[in-house]
């Protein structure tokens, strides 16, 4: 009997009497309050936010960084500077050179402030960690409440990584004093894509606001 | 290691020798409890995913075989090595053979209690392997040879002049700098160094999930991905109770995780790996080492539904004033105390005794184990079997006679309080440990019964 076979024998005669798996767990979710949320708890564990409703911030962030001779690397394929794909098969000695990554992410949870980023979105599993500052850019669309819906929005086997990343990397391993900055990204800046100035977006915001709409 | 391993009480003792320090430790795990508090009362629907948590665990426990079996298959579907360890030796063994094929010399890790439960560290260095702990307390607590004081907070026992000296020592730090940015990003330089050379990177594992072949590893630094991301190999290994049934449970359980903690809403990185990377291999080593006899011990198993979060140890009176190292345990704290008897019973038979049995550990526990439940019942299958010093058992004994014997409790109790009335020095003396850094109230005159009796009758 090889090891796989003794362990599963050895729980088949050990285990318990069969119990239900429970229901999925629902939470009643309070979309009105999401977006100040998520901003408030990412400030609150490292992060900057900024809202924004066109690409302006962020292609002078990029600027900026560019013209400062950073390595920058932007995974939008809508912004300018766009060159993800030559880093996707970079080693790891070349990654360390790069100091801003910005990436998309898909899904941004409101409790927690945490964004998932799955591989199709990084190129390269490494340069999100690796990097010295790391960029988020979501659509307010995709914000939930909680890690409940999150899931239900996201599939995390389509692929064969993806991480939630809540802030820039920190420890408090020394004598309890937080440290914003450990092994990973120093910093972590999120832009919001608002749709606050779209017509269709607001008639959706005032039919929420209805008490009793449906 | 062939040193002698002091019992409990005795290392507790030693480490109350240095007052302030045993003091702050106290605090500032006291701290953490109460960031935990905030986190939990934060959230309305908090018991309902403690309950949640719970009975998803209970069911998981009560279809392990066909929950490992799906896990496996669709593991190795994705692509992923499936490899199945008995006993602590033997995972030590597959994860050298994994590493002597691919001639990996350099290792760097992340946090595995699991590796620290098997030994593996030692197991692998007496070969020749480098392996480099890298989140930043165990790197510091392997640096100094030491082991992790705490699950989650591995250098919880050290302060900031000891981080200072050892990294002097190590790594050159300037000396007398206490600096935590300067010490942190000091070890970031070394640490990011090494991920660049490694030539495997081995993980803990949070949670595994059957239904998708993938699994869950959750850090704050940055460290595991880091790790396994710049390097060609992947290993990753898990007690077998990590598994969970389904992805959306993850939800219930990354919820918890990091609020019981360390209060945090969730940990920075909650990494979901599925598939190895392009020109990488991704092994999974799953692990027995004695679970599957806790599974057969009814008023035990549901010790097998731990996370790991350390909640019980931030909130346990004894473990904050005793610290992590008095366990002489991989894991420490009120869950270790119930682990480790599974493991050896001669051994570990100090440690449930090691708990004031308040219960605080059970109300903090997400995934509502009934800790203090079962550290009573190991205190009563410890004396049982004969594991307990012959001292403990006769003070018990008489005890238990004293306490089932009405007119022999009424003449103790007689006898006590004019013994200590006239010569207080007969009990409050250096031979009676329970006068170390407490006093007893004076002795009242009559006992309840007799006041009871007197009043009564006026």
């Amino acid at each position: 009997m090889n090891s796989q076979e003794k362990i599963i024998s050895e729980i088949r005669k050990n285990k318990p009497a069969a119990r239900p798996l429970p229901e999925a767990f629902s939470v009643v979710a309070d979309s009105e309050t999401m977006l100040d949320n998520f901003v408030a708890v990412l400030q609150s564990i490292g992060g900057t936010v900024t809202t924004i409703q066109n690409s302006d911030d962020i292609e002078a962030l990029l600027k900026q960084k560019l013209e400062s001779g950073l390595e920058v690397v932007n995974g939008l394929a809508t912004l300018p500077y766009y060159n993800l794909d030559d880093y996707t098969d970079k080693d790891r000695t070349e990654l360390e050179k790069v100091h801003t990554v910005l990436l998309k992410g898909e899904v941004a949870v409101a409790e927690n402030g945490a964004i998932w980023v799955p591989e199709k979105a990084m190129g390269n599993r490494l340069l999100p960690f690796i990097c010295q500052e790391l960029v988020l850019v979501i659509e307010e669309a995709n914000l939930v409440t909680t890690m409940h819906q999150a899931y239900q929005k996201t599939t995390v086997n389509d692929g064969g990584f993806g991480v939630f990343i809540a802030g820039p990397s920190k420890t408090a391993d020394i004598e309890q004093s937080l440290v914003i900055g450990a092994h990973g990204p120093l910093a972590l800046q999120v832009f919001i894509t608002t749709n606050a100035g779209s017509v269709e977006t607001e008639c959706a915001r005032a039919a929420r606001h209805v008490p009793g709409s449906v | 290691m062939n040193t002698v391993i002091k019992d409990h009480s005795n290392a507790a003792a030693e480490f109350l020798q240095d007052k302030e320090r045993a003091r702050w430790h106290d605090e500032t795990l006291w701290f953490v409890r109460a960031k935990r508090d905030k986190a939990a009362h934060n959230l309305d629907e908090w018991e309902a995913l403690r309950n949640a948590a719970s009975q998803i665990k209970e069911h998981t426990l009560s279809m392990l075989d066909d929950y490992l079996l799906e896990f496996e298959a669709k593991a190795k579907a994705n692509g992923v090595h499936v490899h199945w360890a008995d006993t602590a030796e033997e995972h030590n063994q597959i994860v050298y053979d994994i590493l002597q094929k691919h001639k990996a010399k350099n290792i760097v890790k992340s946090k595995s209690m699991l590796t620290e439960e098997c030994g593996m560290n030692h197991y692998l260095i007496d070969t020749g392997i480098n392996v480099v702990d890298t989140d930043l307390g165990e790197y510091i607590v392997q640096l100094r040879q030491e082991i992790p004081s705490h699950i989650v907070l591995p250098a919880i026992h050290l302060k900031k002049e000891d981080v200072s000296n050892t990294f002097h020592q190590h790594i050159g730090t300037e000396k007398g700098n206490k600096d935590e940015v300067y010490l942190t990003r000091s070890a970031r330089g070394v640490l990011r160094q090494k991920f660049l050379t490694a030539d495997a990177a081995i993980t803990g594992v949070n949670f595994a999930i059957a239904e998708t072949g993938g699994f869950v590893v959750c850090t704050n630094e940055g460290n595991a991905d880091l790790g396994v991301h710049a390097a060609k190999v992947h290993i990753a290994c898990m007690g077998f109770e990590k598994i969970i049934p389904k992805a959306e449970h993850l939800g219930v359980f990354l919820r918890l995780l990091a609020r019981s903690a360390t209060g945090q809403p969730i940990t920075t990185y909650s990494s979901h790996f599925h598939q190895p990377a392009k020109g990488q291999e991704m092994h999974i080593v799953v692990v027995n080492n004695g679970r599957t006899k806790q599974l057969g011990r009814e008023e035990f198993r549901a010790s097998l539904k731990c996370i790991r979060c350390a909640a019980c140890f931030n909130t346990c009176p004894v473990y904050r004033r005793s610290g992590g190292h008095s366990y002489h345990n991989a894991v420490a704290g009120p869950i270790g105390s119930i682990l480790a008897p599974n493991f050896d019973m001669k051994k570990n038979a100090d440690l449930p005794f090691a708990s004031t049995l308040c219960g605080s550990c059970s109300n903090v526990c997400p995934v509502k184990i009934n800790i203090h439940e079962q550290l009573w019942l190991w205190r009563q299958k410890l004396m049982q079997d004969g594991y307990v010093s012959f001292a403990k058992k006769s003070s018990m004994k008489l005890m238990a006679g004293v306490l089932g014997n009405p007119s022999l409790y009424r003449v103790g109790g007689k006898l006590a309080r004019e013994a200590m009335r006239l010569m207080p020095w007969s009990v409050n003396n250096k031979l009676n440990p329970w006068y170390k850094q407490r006093d007893l109230p004076a002795p009242p005159k009559q006992s309840f019964r007799e006041w009871y009796i007197q009043n009564k009758k006026t």
